[in-house]
């Protein structure tokens, strides 16, 4: 294979359009007169509905029309699907497309208002009258566990599932093992937050009888065959186009989101098209959640540190309903295990229902918890031992020659969880170099001396990315020369369509400029799956390197015919097919001409391709086995998902007045096989570390008692500006290869975010000098913490406020209880 | 997110705009907006309407001369901070004014509509009550000056009444002797503090003949507390100490999501002595100068 | 009742938009709906992202924080206006492509306006003060390092035009 392409930094294709504001989102997209839509949301985080009262509305000048859940038929009348069912989740739950009797978290769809404009479907809004009887609210996971309420009345302790996985005997081995040691750490929740929300637009062609859908998803495909079976339309009906989408990070994969379907039975009904729009607010109140987890781990372990036996046991807040099935939990319970082998693995976890937003898939999707969980047990053992906290992680590790590495338990594709390949020792010794690993103690001396306070945090992670089932793709020769590729995955910042054009460039031996990438378009590609996963780049990727093979065979094979050379003899370079050694050449338009017998001379490439013969005249135009036209489709479906792996370290200062936290240093080393066009995933790493750093020192969703979600806008939801970030990331990459998959690749998109909440805890608590078993930590909350720790902590600068001194240590301080250890 | 309707009116004269809005009882006066307009998006404001006093004349000016600095109602945060002569004659304007909100909102969010929007955590309220500045409100019924200390009612309550439009700001310049420092700490850069102080402070030689400070975000309205007395001993380590205790005797920091009353009270503590000291070297500074 | 409707004139991009809208119009709405340029976008509606930012007499300002009415008589630019009158990338464009300076695009044009004009002030910022110019717009997916470098790098492209 030629890679002239792959492997180098290639500017991206798209950005031409972005950059001039010509970028295509789904509020851009305008199919006609358009009517807006508008959904009242519940305000109550649980509730009955006794009645609503809609007459007002209809009086509003420029309402169209009001849907509740009483207008709803057929289909549209169920539940939304459980997409991803489980054994484990005997309780599963999902809502309706708009309430049915009962809310269950502040923001849960109750009527759908369409009118002239976005303007006055709110009027609208604020004229229905809804009756409601309040009942009590379950909101965090203390709450979901005690029980005392229940979200759903027939899901008792408000658990959806339970579910267990063990390979060995975990509680006999930390029972026999020489120390052991137990900890408690509680994750609260943050989102994804793409800067541009859910949207959908639809219109009803009436001549065609055929749906077009324009959405901001994950998946166009899952979109269409959720709108076709709940409208009753037949697939074919159904058209779903996915435009630019200004950002996902997991919230997008999750559907049908009610406005999906809401959106076309509007456009269907009013013979208009339709448009939903989400504002900020509804996003944060409406769409989804992810990250909260309580987690209670018990290990055992030898004087260096190994890992005997882990016994981990969780508690996944999941909220009020679970359409996503237990994708985060299943990865967290396995993800968890990172690049280590402990001899015995014993994980439990209960997946919980509370009157909160629902929880689904968020960049990383369970793995930073799981990460959380292992890496805050690392640094234990470390500091009971006494060790440096690299050397425990060494000795755990999986060695180079150990895979592909089996752990004996069931994956979140339902396969066995298998690492394909990675070199954990090399990353390890890499992040030490890149951030000063060696040097800190002499660097922590030096600032302390200045009076500054420092530490230091490293975490590993190993990423399951580039899940299956299987992607496809087509790739189209035109007669101009020019290719055409369709993938059915959507975009969302990744930059398909450049990574993309650079496989199939390098494969054709066309210029890069000739290429153009199509994704998420179900008219072009009707089977996919969509991106998440970290596997646009592993799945589609590898089957747009597959059809284009097929495409440049069939290229070689009717070159040589018309060329009378053979296929051996042939090369495919600058557009052309030349015969090697010689000048003898014809070009891939041509190629495209007579790949096709109808041949009206509409072009120079068809007169051009008036010179050549092919095929056998004995035979019919189209051969039996043959298809007109210079085309290549494909799918690529792995046995199993690929692992990429990563190491985070991370030197921060914390002020001893203030508690204010400020990144001095951050480093990655990253292994995700290789890598189509570097600058992107830099890209992807710099992204996911500015998503961790909000995740570990500033977002959080913090509900009430009551459910009212009390920071439901970017005032008071602290995603980092570029004031917060490191001001540089230093990354190193390693690269061992993927066997599973022809370009060796392995995804990238979620791994920045993986080691975040374990990377900054224990470099705070280095800092400190106390447990850090709580995360996000903010200012504030570190403030407590030295207060509650003060006795040990020596140099303690403040000193309590005359109005505070007889406190009781707040809820937020308790939240960090002190690490138990015991030796026997 | 969309405003609830409101008619709209943009006068071309003071006397038309105070007409407009002595003639409706729910009528707003509509100058930079931005922390209007967000309330009237999430529809926790429904005027019936407007007043949009851009188009009035005059009003954007920033006036200078020895006596002070006067803001018109339409002078603009971003103006006021690149006024040379302003920051010269009251150097606690450009201090505080780096420190609204961001650049972007400065350009056309107005120093006179903060004042009167009267946020405890806004900082040109409480640098206005600091400096014993005040403002000049007009309406069809007359003219007054309201003083700082009699302009801020309560949680984002001002004293105007309904039909009065504030036209004019005086902050007073900074005497010959005194300095001033202003710092606060957000959780994000721009964000509204978790605690600011402003500190006023005249020395005659090492003696610190009037010490005052400024706090935002840890009281309902902005508060002022004069801690001359801690500091009569002079300025060390011990009497910063002690002017932060007499400070937190008269403020109520509170909780909410984003910090504890007790980690409030601990940065009204840490900002009190660094401005007390970054003024007390200041007012030195400038003698010197 | 029909609410009532004010005749605007709009100034953008060196074009004149005559249109009619209610006075609570937000301009960003207006640039998208009435102007037909969707190159504006809206990410919060509440001032905070900077997604919406366009220059209103040169200046960044959030175009969801001023309504249509409003505008009336000002001089607007918005990310469409930024391109060279050859129509080639502009500056501040080009440092964006050239340094990977975004990815799903949404919160760009906010960043190409704020840093149009943060130049025009200051056409060499220093590192800090690059990070200070695009500190009141948020992007959820590039971190922002590769921003603070287009900054930089327009610049340099700036200064050799």
């Amino acid at each position: 294979m030629t890679t002239k392409l792959f492997g180098t930094k290639v500017n991206r294709v798209e950005d031409q359009r972005f950059l001039r504001g010509r970028g295509r989102y789904v509020d851009d997209v305008l199919p006609g007169p358009t009517l807006h839509a508008a959904v009242l949301r519940s305000p109550h985080a649980h509730a009955r509905i006794r009645a609503i009262d809609v007459d007002a509305v209809l009086d509003i000048e420029g309402v169209h029309a009001v849907w509740t859940y009483d207008d709803l038929t057929g289909a549209m009348a169920e539940p939304l699907p459980l997409l991803i069912p489980h054994p484990t989740l005997t309780h599963g739950r999902t809502q309706y497309a708009l309430a049915k009797d009962e809310v269950n978290y502040v923001g849960e769809a109750i009527a759908f208002v369409v009118a002239e404009d976005r303007y006055v479907a709110e009027d609208a809004l604020s004229a229905i009258v809804v009756d409601y009887e309040f009942l009590p609210p379950v909101v965090g996971i203390a709450a979901a566990r005690a029980a005392t309420n229940l979200v759903h009345d027939d899901v008792p302790g408000n658990v959806g599932a339970r579910m267990e996985q063990e390979n060995g005997d975990a509680r006999a081995a930390i029972a026999a093992a020489p120390h052991t040691l137990t900890l408690d750490l509680d994750i609260e929740r943050s989102a994804c937050m793409p800067m541009e929300g859910r949207g959908t637009v639809a219109r009803w062609d009436p001549d065609s009888a055929r749906l077009q859908v324009w959405t901001s998803t994950q998946t166009s495909t899952g979109v269409r065959a959720a709108v076709a079976a709940k409208l009753g339309l037949d697939l074919g009906q159904v058209d779903v186009i996915t435009p630019d989408v200004g950002g996902g990070f997991g919230v997008k994969i999750n559907h049908p989101w009610p406005e999906e379907l809401l959106v076309p039975l509007a456009a269907r009904t009013l013979g208009r098209p339709v448009k939903f729009t989400e504002d900020r607010r509804e996003h944060f109140i409406s769409s989804a959640h992810e990250r909260a987890q309580v987690q209670h781990i018990e290990v055992g372990y030898d004087d260096e540190g190994r890992i005997l036996g882990l016994d981990v046991e969780f508690w996944h807040d999941h909220g009020a309903y679970t359409p996503y099935g237990l994708i985060v939990p299943i990865i967290t319970s396995t993800q968890l295990l990172g690049p280590y082998k402990p001899a015995n693995y014993r994980v439990v976890f209960e997946s919980l229902y509370t009157n909160t937003v629902m929880v689904t898939p968020y960049r990383g999707a369970g793995r930073p918890q799981g990460c959380y969980a292992m890496e805050r047990t690392m640094d234990a053992i470390a500091k009971d031992l006494g060790k440096d906290r690299t050397e425990v992680r060494a000795v755990n590790f999986i060695q180079p020659d150990e895979f592909p590495y089996e752990h004996g338990l069931v994956f979140q594709d339902g396969r066995p969880l298998t690492y394909d390949s990675g070199d954990y020792p090399a990353s390890l010794e890499k992040i030490k170099k890149l951030v000063g690993w060696d040097e800190f103690e002499q660097f922590r001396a030096e600032m302390a001396a200045e009076g500054r306070r420092v530490g230091i945090g490293l975490a590993c992670y190993v990423e399951g990315t580039g899940v299956g089932p299987y992607e496809g793709a087509h790739v189209h020769i035109e007669t101009s020369g020019k290719v055409k590729v369709a993938t059915g995955l959507t975009t969302q910042g990744q930059g398909h369509a450049t990574a993309f054009a650079q496989i199939v460039a390098d494969e054709l031996g066309v210029r890069f400029e000739d290429v153009e990438v199509v994704t998420g378009d179900t008219r072009r590609m009707p089977y996919a799956v969509g991106t998440f996963a970290s596997r646009a780049a592993v799945m589609s990727g590898s089957a747009i390197h597959l059809a284009a093979k097929r495409a440049k065979e069939k290229a070689l094979r009717i070159a040589a015919d018309a060329l009378e050379a053979s296929v051996e003899d042939l090369e495919l370079a600058e557009g052309k097919v030349t015969v090697r050694g010689t000048d003898t050449s014809i070009d891939l338009g041509t190629v495209a001409v007579l790949s096709n017998p109808l041949r009206y001379a509409f072009d120079e490439a068809s007169k051009a391709a008036t010179q050549f013969s092919v095929g056998d005249p004995g035979k019919p135009p189209v051969a039996e086995d043959d298809e007109p036209g210079l085309e290549g489709k494909d799918f690529y479906s792995p046995e199993r998902s690929t692992f990429a792996s990563g190491m985070h370290a991370v030197i921060v200062e914390t002020d001893p007045l203030t508690a204010e936290i400020r990144i001095l240093k951050y480093a990655v080393v990253h292994d995700c096989g290789h890598l189509i066009n570097p600058m992107i995933v830099e890209g992807q790493i710099h992204g996911g570390v500015a998503q961790g750093v909000g995740g570990a020192l500033y977002e959080r969703m913090a509900y009430d008692e009551s459910g009212q979600l009390l920071n439901a806008s970017f005032m008071d939801f602290l995603m980092p500006y570029a004031s917060e970030v490191p001001e540089s990331i230093d990354i190193d990459h390693l690269e061992t290869p993927s066997p599973l998959n022809p370009l060796g690749i392995k995804g990238a998109g979620e791994a920045g975010v993986i080691p975040s909440a374990a990377v900054f805890a224990a470099a705070i608590e280095d800092a400190e000098g106390f447990p850090i078993t709580a995360m996000p930590i903010s200012p504030s909350e570190l403030f407590a913490l030295r207060k509650r720790h003060a006795p040990v902590v020596e140099e303690v600068a403040q000193r309590p406020s005359r109005n505070s001194s007889v406190e009781e240590p707040r809820d937020e301080a308790s939240r960090n209880h002190p690490t138990r250890s015991t030796d026997r | 997110m969309k405003p609830a309707p409101f008619a709209y009116v943009r006068p071309g004269t003071l006397e038309e705009a105070l007409e407009a809005l002595a003639a409706d009882p729910g009528a707003k006066v509509l100058a930079g907006g931005q922390s209007l307009v967000p309330l009237l998006s999430m529809r926790l404001a429904a005027p019936s309407r407007l007043v949009d006093i851009n188009g009035l004349p005059d009003l954007d000016r920033v006036r200078t001369d020895a006596d002070g600095v006067r803001l018109g109602a339409l002078a603009r945060h971003a103006d006021v901070l690149a006024d040379a002569d302003a920051g010269r004659v009251q150097p606690l304007l450009p201090l505080a004014l780096a420190n609204v909100a961001h650049a972007t909102i400065r350009n056309r969010g107005t120093t006179v509509g903060s004042l009167v929007h009267a946020d405890a955590a806004a900082e040109m309220p409480v640098v206005l009550r600091l400096l014993g500045g005040s403002v000049d409100v007009a309406s069809v019924r007359g003219r007054r000056t309201i003083a700082a200390d009699d302009l801020f009612a309560g949680p984002l309550e001002s004293t105007l009444d309904h039909d009065e439009i504030a036209v004019e700001a005086f902050f007073p310049a900074l005497a010959a002797g005194a300095g001033v420092g202003f710092e606060e700490i957000a959780r994000r850069h721009g964000d509204y503090a978790l605690c600011g102080v402003a500190a006023l402070v005249e020395r005659d030689g090492d003696r610190v003949t009037v010490a005052r400070a400024g706090y935002l975000s840890v009281c309902d309205v902005p508060t002022v507390v004069d801690l001359t007395p801690a500091l009569d001993d002079g300025l060390d380590d011990a009497t910063l100490d002690a002017a932060a205790d007499l400070a937190l005797d008269a403020l109520e920091p509170a909780d909410d999501i984003h910090a504890t009353a007790d980690y409030r009270a601990q940065l009204a503590r840490v900002l009190t002595a660094r401005v007390l000291r970054a003024a007390y070297d200041h007012a030195g500074s400038r003698r010197a100068a | 009742m029909t609410e009532e409707t004010h005749d605007v004139r709009l100034h953008v991009n060196g074009a004149t938009y005559d249109v009619s809208v209610p006075p609570r119009r937000l301009l960003s709405d207006a640039l998208r709906h009435d102007c037909g340029l969707t190159g504006t976008h809206v990410g919060c509606e509440h001032g905070v992202c900077g997604a919406c930012t366009v220059l209103v007499d040169g200046r960044p300002t959030r175009s969801c924080l001023m309504f249509a009415v409003s505008a009336q008589d000002t001089e607007i630019t918005t990310v469409e206006g930024l391109t060279n009158p050859d129509g080639s990338l502009g500056p501040v464009q080009q440092a964006f492509l050239e340094c990977h300076g975004l990815q799903c695009g949404f919160c760009t044009p906010g960043f190409l306006t704020t840093i149009t004009a943060g130049l025009a002030e200051n056409p060499s910022p220093t590192r800090d003060e690059a990070r200070e110019m695009i500190a009141g717009n948020l992007c959820r997916c590039t971190g922002y390092q590769n921003i603070v470098k287009a900054v930089e790098r327009a610049a340099e492209l700036g200064s050799a035009t």
